[in-house]
């Protein structure tokens, strides 16, 4: 069964006056288990999609049909109980935690509000998230603050999967990741979903990212969705000029000596 | 090619730290070069661009020596120009693009302001922003990341400036607009015989028309070259690692592809 189907869903925003269609009739779905890589230029529209999905903004029209469920009519208790089966991961992790907290309240805090388990047992679930997430037991004590910025997203993918969820959106999660530490994240991202069976909505503007963890791709360019298709078709073929934008821009790694720059502008 | 600056033992410690933030750097900046400095995160190369440049922090204290072949260290502004990662905070919100760009030029050339405004409309058109009479008249808020970097660029170069610093100036930019301004750059600096100092932490950025990368980490020179000869052959573990890791179209995807 599709996890999650959205149909013509539309937001607009006023700026100085004029409307501005931040995400215009944009219609997707996804499957359990699949990655869909939502790649757009900055303004396209893609953060704010994701941010109607996680019922961080209304939507102005359009539907949203999340495990066989009406998604933006749930409301008060009944939203904050489905909210577990959906779970965000954002580009400014430091920003998206108490910065007080420990790394033990961050995750302990899940696992009460959805009581994932009984009071008892959370010091060893928090232990055992941590193990997953490939950080030390011994972690849970340190402040959010003192640990490095892969270890903090880390963190945030503990905190995401606490609530077991079947979606995680993933708002640009790697972006702001030193690139030895990016490409770890990215292998524990697919290895979380081929054991659990987790589908990530994943926001980039990154299509060398997308590209290493997506199943489809789809573009987004002025609120609307240009293209969608399979990761290979998108990148190696791709039809609408917003796509084709995003390939050739794409930096490569050039060995040889060369005379001016490597991007078709 | 002469050298333009001679870096010897640089080091930089900020107020308050124990650890150097650069660390014993030794680096010749040939003239007319387009010089990459590549590292992740805490690796000391915004500290490298900043000590240049002249704009460290009260209190960091400087050891090692930078002899500049003209004597005596630019003037920020005249004889070198600054690009920031984050053209917002580096504009000023209550000046029009106008002012701000005729600035340099006014201050620096010893222009009038009304000659200084032609020079500024000149340089946003070579810059590429469209309709550039009218961008004279827009405040920073009015224009998009993309353009408000084409803006930083035009008025760090308002002076023609024999250097140009980029600290990761395109990193807060999507990836056409970094494409953009990468090429605009390069350009630019062509054509002027200008020399270009281009921090950034994406060693394929800078693979693609650096003529020498130095690759920093943890406040160290680690590797410096000609930009083909390192990355084809790398000497250092950490290059080599950076090069790993870097991820293009081209490499093998992370997913079993089959759909699921």
């Amino acid at each position: 069964m599709t996890l999650l189907t959205i149909e013509n869903l539309s937001k607009r925003f006023s700026s100085g006056g004029r409307a501005v269609a931040a995400v215009s009739d944009v219609s997707l779905t996804l499957e359990p288990g699949e990655t869909l890589g939502l790649v757009g230029a900055s303004g396209s529209g893609k953060s704010t999609l994701a941010r109607i999905l996680m019922r961080l903004l209304p939507a102005d029209t359009g539907l949203i049909q999340f495990e066989g469920e009406d998604w933006l009519t749930l409301s008060g208790a009944e939203l904050r109980r489905r909210r577990a089966r959906m779970q965000m991961v954002f580009q400014d992790v430091l920003g998206a935690f108490n910065p007080r907290a420990t790394v033990a309240s961050v995750l302990d805090d899940p696992l009460r509000i959805h009581a994932i388990v009984p009071k008892a047992e959370r010091p060893r679930e928090i232990a055992v998230l941590l193990d997953r997430v490939g950080l030390p037991a011994s972690y849970a004590e340190r402040s959010i603050r003192e640990v490095s910025g892969g270890q903090r997203q880390r963190i945030a993918i503990a905190r995401a999967i606490a609530t077991k969820p079947s979606l995680i959106v993933l708002d640009e999660a790697v972006s702001a990741l030193d690139v030895s530490i990016r490409g770890k994240i990215l292998e524990l991202l697919v290895e979380l979903q081929e054991e659990r069976g987790i589908s990530y909505l994943f926001v980039s503007h990154d299509l060398a990212v997308l590209r290493a963890v997506s199943h489809r791709i789809a573009v987004m360019e002025t609120g609307r969705l240009v293209e969608t298709g399979p990761m290979r078709q998108v990148i190696e073929n791709p039809q609408s000029s917003a796509a084709k934008a995003l390939v050739s821009a794409v930096p490569r790694l050039v060995t040889e000596p060369t005379e001016g720059p490597s991007h078709d502008v | 090619m002469s050298t333009l600056c001679e870096i010897r033992g640089l080091s930089v410690t900020y107020h308050g730290q124990t650890v150097p933030a650069l660390n014993q750097i030794d680096l010749d900046i040939v003239a007319g070069e387009r010089l990459a400095i590549i590292g992740e995160s805490g690796s000391g190369k915004s500290t490298l661009a900043r000590a240049m440049a002249g704009l460290l922090p009260v209190g960091a204290k400087l050891a090692g020596e930078m002899r500049w072949s003209s004597g005596q260290p630019p003037l920020p502004g005249r004889d070198l120009g600054f690009v920031f990662q984050d053209p917002s905070s580096s504009l000023n919100p209550v000046l029009t693009i106008g002012e701000q760009v005729a600035e340099g030029a006014r201050r620096h050339l010893g222009l009038s302001w009304k000659s200084a405004y032609g020079s500024a409309l000149k340089m946003l058109e070579r810059v590429r922003i469209p309709q550039p009479d009218k961008a004279m008249m827009t405040f920073p808020h009015q224009l998009s990341g993309g353009q408000r970097q084409r803006v930083a660029i035009a008025a760090a170069l308002a002076a023609k400036p024999g250097i140009l610093i980029a600290d990761e100036a395109t990193s807060a930019l999507d990836m056409v607009v970094q494409a953009e301004i990468v090429s605009l750059l390069d350009e630019l600096v062509r054509e002027a015989g200008m020399t270009l100092i281009f921090i950034t932490h994406d060693i394929a950025l800078a693979s693609g028309f650096a003529d020498r990368v130095a690759i920093f980490k943890d406040g160290r020179l680690v590797e410096i070259g000609p930009t083909g000869h390192v990355l084809s052959s790398p000497k250092e573990p950490y290059t080599k690692m950076l090069i790993a890791s870097h991820r293009d179209l081209t490499t093998p995807p992370l997913i079993r592809e089959a759909a699921p």
